[in-house]
């Protein structure tokens, strides 16, 4: 029996370190590496999935033509993917172990704000570039020159939201249900509060809920909304809640429209949602449904090759992507020393003044935060989101 | 008269609870195992039923939705039953037999429900799954009232599976023989009564109601992802607990509080306010009555 225990042992051992020395393989010279902190388990799946998928997409069309070519030699890319369970410490751990393990050049992501805000500071800290392709809340940037995003801000998308409903519905009173638990939801909702009261006086958001992000039930947060009796609910919340909140409403005998934001147009909105989220609007980064150009071109590819339409956080992704993979090729050069080809590839984001993504045009002015337009859409009967108005910042 | 409501509301979150809290009762009543495994049976209890009304509508029967629904709630309640059964004979048996301290059963419990939850995750993929419309939904409104008809199922489906179990155990042979392997595990074999198949069928009822609540509660929130029963049962079972763990009445009890305290505390107060408060009032309750509102001291404990 003594016998058998160690021969477990040496094999538990040998294993460990096997999978040890398999992860400290070395890179190679002529490959750029560029890493993905992504969502790719965890609460909102589909989103690193789509992140996913559009930078594979990317990193073919590169490499089939050969790489990626700075200062007139061609490098392969190389993209790292990292899952951070759409959890903030796990984001952490995903940007450490990119930047020291991996020796990336850059990092793209995270998506969502409640994981990027940590993960910005982590590679601020390491002096390791990075992109979010989808956080819009103000902290994941703010005094963090080594953080780049291609997404609009929640200080502009929330006044867009209350100028649409407001015009819209024509409503005077909302109601707010937002996540406590996450950066991004709790930001927008209080930016959202705080324009609304401003247009409408005090007092017009007649309730303000919260809720956890692992809840399932809202019917006590939303029996106090619907007895306020608001012209419109809006919340800023993620689309896997955005799918529970709709129904328990209507459950709970409410009729009046939605308004939501950009963390609602996932792909899978309307596979988790289905019928009660058909005529809903909310503001978010492009509308896929009557695009032309660059941003077709992309979504026939999309679409032909994982056989669904391209939410907003794959072409974000794509455009973070390329913004970071111009900022090598203008940087002009390839350092040898990690360190020092990082602080390249960060001074050249910086210096990018105007970039044409597939999401509209990107102004920067020095903050790491682009000028863009955000869109308003509305959800159609059969699911598409559709076009409804366009709000570029004055 | 938003209070009645919020009454509504409580009584069906406070079902789930009661039904989950009652297969562990179930379990740890017989066996004084805490089957830590129970709340992802439950969530394997909501899958199945996911796969099985899938597989139901998706044949080309043009099978109507509600005889999908009536064909789902036993063959789901049977297989998860089975799935419950397996635990019981692939991972706790072999250690009773060895004559394991209960406390290595546990960990097996804790174990096992993480296998399931990595497992299911593993398998399919991260993805959520959107639970099929099952039941034609109607909304009933009462001046400022409304009650959907599956709330009323939820809630008639709790009380009368409570009533249904507390007749099998307080009035049935078989339930007479669950109580005497809880009173003494080592003479019930000797009066000729087989230990294991009472075993089993405990592990049947316990895994049967969380297949149940399972569909319910696919039904009533239909997005379901591998994680969705591990803080519903870790909280089902502190229900259990505070009911007086071992005793049916003590878990429907033991549920429908906590499901009266959580809402009651969000429709008051901040959400973030909500597990700080329900969990303190149970402490309370505890720290009064240490052996739960329903529960008998006994010497030991795990």
């Amino acid at each position: 029996m003594k016998k058998m225990t160690g021969k477990v042992l040496v094999a538990v051992l040998a294993m460990a370190l096997a999978s040890l020395a398999l992860m400290g393989c070395g890179g190679d010279s002529d490959v750029i590496k560029i890493g993905f902190n992504l969502e790719l388990t965890g609460d909102i799946p589909k989103v690193g999935e789509a992140s996913k998928f559009a930078a594979e997409m990317l990193k073919e069309d590169i490499n089939s033509k050969g790489g990626l070519e700075v200062g007139g030699k061609k490098y392969k890319v190389e993209f790292v993917y990292q899952d951070n369970e759409a959890k903030a410490d796990s984001a952490v751990n995903a940007a450490l172990k990119l930047i020291t393990q991996d020796n990336v050049v850059a990092i793209i992501g995270p998506n969502s704000s409640k994981q990027a805000i940590p993960a910005g500071g982590v590679c601020n800290d390491n002096q390791t570039p990075m992109v979010s392709p989808w956080s819009t809340n103000p902290d994941t940037t703010k005094d963090r020159p080594w953080v780049f995003r291609a997404a609009f801000l929640d200080p502009f998308q929330g006044p867009v939201a209350v100028n649409f409903a407001s015009k819209q519905f024509g409503a005077k009173t909302a109601a707010v249900l937002f996540d406590i638990a996450n950066d991004y939801s709790k930001g927008l909702a209080e930016i959202f509060k705080a324009e609304w009261e401003k247009k409408n006086g005090a007092g017009t958001v007649v309730a303000f809920e919260s809720h956890g992000t692992k809840d399932q039930d809202f019917s006590a947060q939303l029996t106090t909304i619907v007895a306020a009796k608001p012209d419109f609910i809006f919340v800023p919340d993620n689309y896997n809640q955005v799918a529970l909140i709709v129904k328990q409403a209507h459950d709970l005998g409410y009729k009046g429209p939605f308004m939501g934001s950009d963390a609602w147009g996932s792909a899978e909105l309307m596979t988790l949602c289905g019928q009660d989220c058909i005529g809903q609007f909310f503001s978010t980064h492009y509308a896929a449904a009557g695009a032309q150009g660059a941003t077709k071109d992309f979504i026939d590819r999309y679409n032909t090759k994982y056989k669904y339409v391209p939410d907003d956080v794959a072409a974000l992704t794509w455009d973070a992507t390329r913004l970071v993979l111009q900022a090598i090729q203008e940087a002009g050069k390839v350092e040898k020393d990690i360190k020092a080809e990082r602080k390249l590839v960060r001074d050249a984001l910086a210096n990018i003044k105007e970039f044409a993504g597939i999401t509209g045009t990107m102004k920067f002015a020095g903050t790491g935060d682009p000028n863009k337009c955000a869109v308003v859409v509305q959800i159609s009967p059969e699911g598409k989101f559709e076009f409804k108005e366009s709000v570029c910042p004055q | 008269m938003e209070i009645f409501q919020h009454i509504l509301n409580a009584l069906q979150f406070g079902s789930f609870y009661a039904l989950i809290a009652l297969g562990y009762t179930l379990v740890y009543g017989v066996l004084r195992l805490i089957n830590f495994a129970h709340g992802d049976i439950f969530m394997v209890g909501a899958y199945i039923a996911y796969f099985v009304a899938v597989a139901l509508l998706g044949m080309d029967t043009g099978m109507s939705p509600g005889l999908a629904l009536a064909i789902t709630v036993p063959v789901t309640m049977v297989l998860t039953a089975l799935v419950g059964v397996t635990l019981e004979r692939t991972m706790y048996r072999p250690l009773r037999r060895k004559g394991a301290d209960r406390l290595y059963v546990v960990i097996t419990a804790l174990m096992a429900g993480l296998i399931l939850e990595n497992g299911n995750l593993a398998l399919l993929g991260a993805s959520r799954k959107r639970f099929p419309d099952l039941l034609e939904k109607s909304i009933w409104t009462f001046g400022s009232v409304s009650v959907t008809n599956l709330k009323v199922i939820v809630i008639v489906a709790a009380i009368a599976v409570f009533l249904l179990l507390q007749f099998i155990v307080t009035r049935t042979k078989i339930g007479m023989a669950m109580r005497g392997i809880s009173y003494d595990k080592f003479a019930i074999p000797l009066m000729g009564i087989p230990l294991d198949t009472i075993i089993v069928f405990t592990f049947i009822l316990g895994s049967g109601m969380a297949g149940l609540a399972g569909i319910l509660f696919a039904m009533s929130y239909p997005i379901l992802e591998p994680y969705m029963g591990a803080l519903i049962g870790w909280k089902a079972f502190i229900a259990a607990v505070v009911g007086g763990i071992g005793d049916i009445r003590g878990a429907i009890v033991g549920g429908f509080l906590l499901g009266f305290i959580e809402i009651g505390v969000v429709a008051v107060f901040p959400s973030t306010l909500r597990d700080l408060f329900a969990f303190s009032i149970l402490l309370v309750i505890l720290w009064l009555k240490p052996t739960g509102l329903f529960g008998v001291a006994k010497t030991t404990k795990i």
